[in-house]
């Protein structure tokens, strides 16, 4: 059986052409298990958590921490560990603002990338303005990879933290981001991994990994919108101050002051996205069944035709380089002669959906030199005749708008 | 009906009114940050009326053929028709079914012009919002 067939979206015709879904970096499309799950929530188990004393409590809260043990055991952490937010941006802004706002001082150097996401960008930025601290961005090498040779350079005693990210979301690069990480703590700096592209594609085990925090989000891994994860080392979660205040969070409460919950609690202000969280383990499940094996084979066969047939159009720009076994099957490029959005409408009228824009990357984008990129980015449920729609509709965009 | 129809290509590719004007003028540039999409609009006011008109842009077709249209549609026009000149308006002078999750492409030039006036009377400039 076809694995597209787990994904009923993909069914959906638009403009009477078969949906091609080629925006999975963005979100991608959820397994039928996951849709199933989410409404047999709804439909049976709904309460609030962590609070009444009755059966239907119980099970919504065992169901909800269920979902948290099934997190930490894909990284390898401890439940405690694991802090559920509503995305990768939350989760960053939860550690800028809470840990590094308590820990960093004016004149620390934070240390990002080019290519940083702008989650991974403005809350430093915000910290900025806030404490004084200071951000120093980590170049990409000729390839579009985080350049290695400038990081061992650019980790100076001043620098405090490094947040970077494990794959560009434009140029599709895995980088070194293990070297990375571990050249940081060697000199004792706290680690933050921008996990959210390389979630569904690679596993990640936070054991072995020189990282003090990651952060992703479950929608781009087949799991519902609304619902982040961060993974921090527990000795730096309860140095942390708690982040937003409320209930769930709370220990005690006086008139004049309050005790925090313990973890991970403490970070979980408010009713959470309870149905979310408790669907999102069956995305991880399907992830577990399908294996990492199947994943990374069928995704490497699609990124290596996706770029050997997009290079042979002459009249397209790509930005980066496919290296073999590093690359997520993504591909950012223009058309010689056709604005990226004009190219992603005229995709989209054949119900081929792509990005076009600076995919939240402005930094990036400047220095590559161009205001807008169209991107493909696949997931495994993609297949080779997709890519030889969206390479015959780039010829036939391409004549549209020859001069 | 293609919203890339021919006329729209052609005035992508040859805009008419394109370049700078000499001083005196008066000038505006705006982006559109979602996009990338910028253009810088000069113009000369006389006796309350455009008397010429030129911009410079980089952006997608249809911000740049909405310029086109619309520079040629706004010589010889008084400040008070410019400034009541909305979202539909140029819609109606593109002639194509553009979706409304493009309407910064559509109005990309318009909003320049508008405030190239408005600064001109120390009044205050639009938004993307004034114009819908």
């Amino acid at each position: 059986m076809s694995i597209s067939k787990n994904f009923p979206i993909l069914k959906t015709k638009i403009n009477g052409h078969d949906l091609v879904y080629l925006d999975n970096a963005s979100t991608c499309q959820k397994p039928q298990v996951m849709i199933e799950a989410l409404s047999e929530f709804y439909t049976k188990h709904n309460a609030n958590i962590h609070r009444s004393s009755n059966p239907l409590a119980d099970i919504a809260t065992k169901k909800y921490e269920d979902s948290r043990l099934a997190v930490a055991q894909f990284l390898n952490c401890q439940k405690n560990e694991i802090i559920f937010t509503r995305n990768t941006t939350e989760s960053i802004n939860l550690v800028a603002k809470t840990f590094a706002k308590t820990f960093l001082q004016a004149g620390d150097v934070v240390l990002l990338s080019l290519a940083e996401h702008h989650s991974n960008i403005v809350p430093w930025l915000q910290l900025k303005q806030e404490i004084g601290i200071e951000l120093a961005y980590l170049p990409l090498d000729k390839n579009g990879y985080l350049d290695i040779v400038q990081a061992k350079i650019m980790l100076t005693d001043k620098v405090k933290f490094v947040s970077i990210q494990a794959a560009s979301n434009v140029l599709g690069s895995i980088h070194d981001y293990r070297e990375i990480l571990k050249l940081a703590k060697v000199k004792n700096i706290t680690t933050l991994l921008d996990a959210a592209q390389i979630v569904a594609h690679e596993s990640l085990n936070v054991q072995e990994l020189a990282c003090d925090f990651l952060v992703f989000s479950a929608h781009k891994m087949f799991g519902p919108t609304g619902v982040g994860v961060l993974y921090g080392r527990k000795d730096l979660l309860q140095m942390m101050p708690a982040f937003l205040g409320g209930g769930e969070m709370i220990n005690q409460v006086l008139t004049d002051t309050f005790t925090p919950n313990e973890l991970p609690y403490k970070f979980e202000a408010g009713t959470p996205n309870i149905a979310d969280v408790v669907a999102f383990k069956s995305s991880l499940d399907f992830i577990k069944n399908l294996t990492w094996e199947y994943i990374q084979k069928t995704e490497q066969e699609l990124t290596d035709y996706l770029w050997q047939e997009m290079l042979k159009l002459d009249f397209v720009d790509i930005y980066g380089k496919n290296i073999a076994n590093k690359h997520l099957p993504i591909i950012s490029f223009n058309l010689k002669n056709a604005h990226a959005h004009d190219v992603a409408e005229l995709l989209g009228e054949q119900a081929i959906i792509v990005r076009a824009g600076q995919h939240c990357t402005q930094i990036l984008h400047e220095s590559l030199g161009v205001p807008a990129t169209v991107r493909a980015s696949l997931t495994f449920y993609n297949t080779k005749k997709e890519i030889d729609l969206l390479i015959k509709n780039l010829r036939l965009i391409y004549n549209k708008f020859k001069v | 009906m293609d919203i890339y129809a021919q006329n729209i290509i052609d005035h992508y590719h040859a805009p008419h009114n394109c370049g700078r004007l000499s001083e005196p003028k008066l000038s505006s540039s705006q982006v559109n940050i979602s996009c990338g999409d910028q253009i810088v609009v000069d113009m000369k006011i006389e006796d309350d009326k455009i008397k010429d008109l030129k911009f410079e842009a980089d952006g997608c077709a249809i911000s740049i053929a909405a310029m086109s249209l619309l520079s040629d549609y706004l010589l010889n026009k008084n400040k008070a028709e410019v400034l009541a000149l909305k979202y539909q308006d140029i819609l109606n002078i593109l002639g194509v079914p553009v979706a409304e999750r493009r309407y910064k492409c559509v109005l990309l030039g318009l909003l320049a012009v508008q405030n190239i006036i408005l600064k001109a009377e120390n009044n205050p400039e639009r938004t993307w919002d004034d114009l819908l």
